[in-house]
């Protein structure tokens, strides 16, 4: 098994396709940083101008981890697409090459087959997590040094002391990696379908946009449906961001307002992926293979 | 008949005079107790309470220079402060000799009872249109000053001493102020879940802000460096 991962780890990392995503990373977050260095004030001013009308704050509040929130709220709903990339094309990239069938006449089991693939998509998704956090967090910690993070949510303003941040980044970070997880999940059953990369890389971009646009719509009719929904849940990791306050309405360090949120969000997202991956393999195990 | 009338309009007019009383000598009074302090760097905690805003109750620091020289930070963090009000304190209200001080009444504040005094700015260029002073006469204190400015609405402080009392300054202060209401665009704030529903009594809530500054210690007139107001 461990063989097994290591020759998949090594095909994806073989592939320039798959540095696209290290790529176009880097670019993004390098430009976005170079904006907010250069006009960073002038923005956080448009942003927080309705509360700046009546308030006055004093420090520097354009600081690494606001920073790194700007970046994650903008990334996190494109990267989705970066990890169908890789994880679509698991096996579907095989078929289209014809190295499926010679592949399976080796002594493994399908599902050792499938866990091997599944778990290099799940180690590609977790480096990427990695370097998204080393450039939005390290490096805008770096760039802008750190302060208390004051972030607006849309029924009130938020202020975490400068102590009080970063365990709520590795939270963060962590249910990232949940809602990544089931993207690729999405993309390795979609893609035991298919003869081609294309297909299951589309159509899982096509579920991820179509459900995105579904779930962030504040129409009646989409929202019944809105709880059925992943993609629903995959932006709760911005729960991290909001803590309890007392009777004076005085924040509680190390409190989270909705943790039941972030725990539903999590079963949630850990049901996908055990329901998808488990249906690849389903579907995978009584498949005749033909290519 | 003529008698009666003239003694009503003596009474009348007595009344007025004591009604309209000028009060700037008890203003003054309190003026010279506040003039003993030249400059102080206060420490305590504050806490700011309003309903939009969850923050935490943090320790700051209190910087005071005459003639108007006041800065507030907050010990290794972002203060958020209602523009204006904080920065307003007794002395910068009743500084110099541009005030005219009018006794309206009788009141009690925590149990004290104090002279209301009507203070109207007469420089133009003043951003206080107009103060209310709860003077406690006995101890010369302000116990509560409810202020309008031109541009920052109005607000309300109270004030509560103890140890600092013989230089008028106080352990407690509370300012309270209006507050506009406050909405971020969901697109913005990438929120997308259903927007929790306000009640009338939240939405009148939504509308006060509170913050309360508790001081613990001051440092009195050891003179004060230009650059901590920069």
């Amino acid at each position: 098994m461990y063989k097994l991962l290591q020759i998949e780890l090594y095909k994806i990392f073989k592939r320039p396709r798959t540095y696209i995503s290290f790529l176009a990373i880097t670019a993004l977050v390098g430009v976005i940083q170079l904006g907010l260095v250069k006009n960073g004030d002038d923005y956080v001013n448009f942003v927080m101008g309705n509360v700046m009308q009546s308030f006055s704050f004093d420090g520097k509040l354009l600081n690494g981890y606001l920073v790194c929130y700007i970046l994650l709220q903008l990334l996190l709903v494109h990267v989705p697409l970066l990890i169908a990339l890789v994880a679509a094309d698991m096996i579907s990239g095989e078929a289209n090459m014809g190295t499926l069938r010679l592949m399976l006449t080796k002594p493994i089991s399908r599902t050792q087959f499938l866990m091997a693939k599944f778990l290099a998509s799940a180690i590609y998704t977790f480096m990427l997590l990695v370097w998204i956090a080393f450039l939005a967090l390290f490096v805008s910690m770096f760039l802008f040094g750190v302060d208390d993070m004051v972030i607006q949510k849309t029924n009130y303003l938020v202020q975490l002391p400068v102590d009080d941040v970063f365990w709520r980044y590795t939270g963060a970070f962590g249910f990232a990696l949940l809602s990544m997880l089931s993207v690729a999940a999405l993309g390795f059953f979609l893609s035991s379908f298919a003869e081609n990369s294309i297909g299951p890389i589309v159509a899982t971009m096509s579920v991820i946009i179509f459900f995105t646009i579904l779930s962030t719509m504040s129409i009646p009719l989409f929202q019944k449906i809105q709880p059925f929904l992943f993609t629903t849940y995959m932006v709760n990791w911005k729960e991290f961001f909001d803590p309890k306050v007392n009777a004076d309405n005085a924040v509680i360090v190390g409190s989270l307002h909705k943790p039941e949120r972030i725990i539903t969000s999590a079963i949630v997202l850990i049901f996908h992926i055990i329901g998808f991956v488990g249906a690849t393999m389903v579907i995978f195990k009584r498949k005749d293979i033909l290519s | 008949m003529k008698y009666l009338f003239l003694v009503i309009v003596a009474l009348a007019s007595f009344q007025t005079a004591s009604f309209c009383q000028d009060m700037t000598a008890l203003v003054n009074k309190v003026k010279a107790k506040l003039d003993k302090v030249n400059d102080y760097v206060a420490e305590g905690n504050m806490k700011t309470d309003v309903i939009f805003i969850k923050a935490p109750v943090g320790r700051v620091k209190v910087y005071f220079k005459r003639p108007n020289r006041f800065k507030l930070k907050r010990d290794g963090g972002i203060s958020i402060l209602p523009k204006g009000g904080v920065t307003i304190n007794m002395t910068t209200l009743i500084e110099g000799d541009h005030f005219t001080a009018f006794a309206v009444g009788d009141a009690v504040v925590n149990g004290t009872k104090v002279k209301v005094v009507k203070l109207f700015p007469t420089t133009e260029n003043s951003d206080v249109v107009l103060s209310t002073l709860y003077i406690d006469e006995a101890n010369l204190l302000i116990l509560k000053a409810a202020t309008t400015t031109k541009e920052n609405g109005s607000f309300e402080i109270e004030m509560n001493y103890g140890k600092y009392m013989a230089y008028a300054l106080p352990d407690k202060v509370v300012f309270s102020f209006n507050t506009k209401d406050y909405k971020m665009p969901k697109g913005v704030a990438l929120e997308f879940d259903d927007e929790e529903k306000l009640t009338d009594a939240e939405r009148i809530k939504r509308k006060k802000g509170r913050v309360q500054i508790n001081y613990s210690s001051y440092t009195i007139n050891k003179g004060l460096d230009e650059a901590v107001f920069k």
